[in-house]
């Protein structure tokens, strides 16, 4: 075996990978080559880091030095002065950790209060090679349920870890497992649902990329328990290196034999298929998503039956989200008891966050639940950039809503979630600061919600449309008395009798919006004004006394709204000005403001 | 893949390559590699710890760089910083004192004083 003095991670996760991280690979193994170190200093491509504000990433082992936004032309002075001399290169170190000392990753502000464990190996193993899961304990767990538990003890272990589904709904994954455990059949499935479909979120994206073979194992484990010997997992196609990952980790576990048949030398047989799904929200929704594996159009049907009775290919079948899968193996390792002591009552374990929005260390996080949503975006998320002031966090996506700022120390968890109007949702979580317009976030969550429906339904088809075209009047200005109420009532009807999930909670950000930030609705509405400044319809362009009459706005406006004489104050005609902002961007004395 | 030894086996073997990348609360060896540390011969020193760690499979123990410690007259200089101990300088080395090191200070805790900062001044 080589030995290697030192290990250059780089990150290969999709957000590094578009910011160049491919080329730093290929620079660092020139380099190397060129002094003659490649037998010295391994460079390993590894999933996501979490920290994507500062990518590309690059972590030097064993000092643990974190490098970020490293750029092709950096990687000779790394080489040069980190791997050679053995000196960190400090401009290009986190910024947040400046200090002389080798960091680790752990020691860093923002995975202090993180807890990984479905993140456990991304950013520090190289998903191509199982050799490297296997190191870090990986197949373990299938090896312990296969040898030494029986099927009743795998549920049994689940079900009393309290771990919930991570997919939106939270439903007790060991109870999920146990239904389709006594549903008898000769044939069964266990499916991963890897649709991942929520706007900004990429958290089972990164488990996929980082750590393929913890959800094969974690599949391969719920066969075991419920008798199935097939698995399906359903992934977006847009996805190119989550997908290309997992059809190498599917091989490399074939080559084992930790897929195929007589796996452990027992006489399980389990092997894995890979669908590609063309993005459609819907196809998500798990009745969806496996009539769509089917081969058919991707849409849902009622329940019951229930997947766990009758799913896909008409056998009983669970369906598990990718980041609850990735648990799995390691609640079998340390038992039950070990996960169950993380958490809240009602909320075990840990839930990752793609943080996003108006957040400085957008990324990837896994808190423990329970932590205040204070902690994540103060303290791992680094606050709000521009010194703005924080308005509201949406979680839970299209079907989630919107958390004031009055609530920001609401602890996450399912049920806590829920009761003020919002839910754990997938796990994308989406800072918005004192510019954003909730009315028009609303609105934003609804245009998705009416462009994804799938139209098999009334309530979804039309009443989410009707509800959008109120939001779009309002934000236009042209909002009516009557609006607030007729939203109201049509929420609750289409909450009461849509088919699937997508329609049942496609109104939640417009109530959670109306309940805590009813006076935006309704200052657009009476008085024809949007107090963060953002709707376009209802904003005025103002010249104030800071004007010194250089007239350059006048000659720029394309619609001649501005007049004035040289050194004379301006001023601008509203009924002309088409509110393009080409004079705010131009006045060189910062004299025009929007109102 | 038919038992769990089998698994354990390639765990094993797959550790010693990525154990660098384990947090490590044991043993740091530390060399000078700055200009001067290079030209005195500090790599063929490194190597030798690399080496000799590994055949002896020694686990929390890592090998890494440094810049000048500002005495190079004494390089190659190698300083050793075991948990709860007073740091140890190692200086003048080359690899034939390095498994000397590893034997009595590394594994069996007695410092090996012939090659201390204190016995050169
Ligand atoms: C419209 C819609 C979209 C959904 N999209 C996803 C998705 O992208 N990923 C996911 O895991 N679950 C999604 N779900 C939830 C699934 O229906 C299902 O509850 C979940 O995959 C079950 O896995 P879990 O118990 O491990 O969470 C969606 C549900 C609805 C109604």
């Amino acid at each position: 075996m080589d030995l290697f003095r030192a290990h250059v991670l780089v990150c290969g996760g999709t957000g590094c990978t578009s910011s160049g991280s491919a080329e730093l690979i290929r620079r660092f193994e020139e380099q190397l080559e060129l002094n003659g170190l490649e037998k010295e200093i391994k460079v390993v491509r590894t999933g996501c880091f979490g920290l994507c504000e500062a990518g590309p990433v690059v972590i030097v082992y064993p000092e643990g030095t974190f490098y970020s936004r490293v750029k092709p032309d950096d990687v000779n002075e790394i080489v040069a002065e980190h791997l050679i001399k053995g000196r960190q290169v400090q401009r290009l170190v986190y910024s947040a950790e400046k200090s002389q000392v080798a960091t680790s990753l752990n020691q860093m502000q923002f995975y202090e209060k993180q807890k990984r464990i479905a993140l456990r190996n991304c950013g520090v193993i190289d998903p191509e090679n199982i050799d490297e899961y296997i190191a870090f304990d990986g197949y373990q767990a299938l090896g312990k349920a296969l040898t030494e538990m029986s099927r009743e003890e795998v549920i049994d272990t689940v079900k009393k870890s309290g771990l919930r589904g991570r997919g939106g709904g939270g439903f007790p994954t060991g109870l999920k497992w146990e239904f389709a455990f006594k549903s008898a059949a000769d044939q069964k499935f266990v499916c991963c649902n890897a649709d991942e479909g929520d706007p900004g979120a990429f958290m089972d994206r990164s488990v996929l990329e980082g750590d393929p073979h913890a959800v094969l194992e974690a599949m391969a484990i719920a066969g075991y328990a419920i008798g199935a010997s097939e698995g399906w997992i359903y992934v977006r196609a847009e996805y190119p290196i989550a997908v290309k990952r997992l059809y190498i980790a599917i091989e490399q576990a074939r080559e084992y034999n930790l897929l195929g048949k007589g796996i452990f030398g027992t006489d399980f047989n389990f092997d894995i298929n890979i669908r590609l799904g063309a993005g459609a929200f819907v196809c998500g929704e798990e009745t969806a998503l496996m009539t769509s594996i089917e081969g058919k159009r991707g849409e849902p049907r009622p329940r019951p039956p229930f997947p766990a009775v009758k799913g896909l290919f008409e056998s009983p079948t669970i369906l598990n989200n990718v980041e609850t899968f990735a648990n799995i193996p390691q609640i079998l390792i340390n038992g039950w008891e070990w996960f169950a002591s993380m958490g809240t009552e009602r909320s075990k374990g840990t839930k990752v966050f793609a943080l996003g929005g108006k957040i400085n260390n957008t990324g990837l996080v896994e808190i423990p639940m329970g932590t205040p949503l204070r902690d994540i975006i103060f303290d791992i998320g680094g606050g709000i950039p521009g010194g703005k002031a924080f308005k509201a966090v949406q979680t839970g996506g299209p079907s989630g809503g919107c958390i004031p700022s009055s609530l920001i120390d609401t602890p996450i968890e399912y049920d806590s979630l829920i009761a003020i109007g919002s839910m754990m949702g997938s796990g994308g979580m989406i800072v918005m600061d004192e510019d954003n317009c909730m009315v028009d976030i609303a609105r934003f969550f609804l245009d998705f919600t009416v462009d994804e429906s799938c139209g098999k339904c009334v309530p979804c088809r039309i009443g989410t449309r009707r509800m959008l075209e109120i939001l779009e009047r309002i934000v236009d200005g042209k909002g009516e008395e009557e609006d607030i109420p007729k939203l109201e009532s049509l929420a609750k009807t289409i909450k009461a009798t849509a088919l699937c999930g997508l329609g049942q909670t496609a109104p939640n950000p417009v109530l959670s919006t109306l309940r805590y930030f009813r006076d935006e609705y309704e200052a657009h509405i009476k008085e024809k004004r949007c107090p963060a400044g953002h709707c376009q319809a209802l904003l005025q362009y103002f010249i104030t006394d800071k004007c010194v009459g250089c007239t350059k706005c006048a000659r720029i406006c394309p619609v001649g709204a501005i007049t004035g004489k040289v050194k004379e104050h301006h001023v601008i005609d509203q009924a002309k000005c088409i509110k393009c902002g080409q004079c705010v961007e131009n006045c060189r004395f910062n004299a025009i403001i929007k109102k | 893949m038919k038992t769990l030894e089998e698994l354990k086996a390639i765990r094993d073997r797959a550790r010693d390559s990525v154990d660098l990348r384990r947090d490590n609360a044991g043993t740091r060896i530390v060399v000078g590699m700055a200009t001067c540390g290079i030209a005195a011969g500090a790599r063929p020193v490194m190597l030798a710890f690399v080496e000799e760690i590994a055949r002896r499979g020694l686990k929390d123990v890592t090998v890494s760089q440094t810049g000048c410690i500002g005495m190079c007259r004494l390089e190659p200089m190698v300083e050793v910083y075991a948990p709860d101990k007073e740091k140890v300088t190692y200086v003048k080395l080359n690899p034939d004192m390095v498994g000397r090191i590893v034997a009595e200070h590394i594994v069996n805790g007695n410092i090996v004083s012939d090659y201390t900062i204190g016995a050169a001044e």
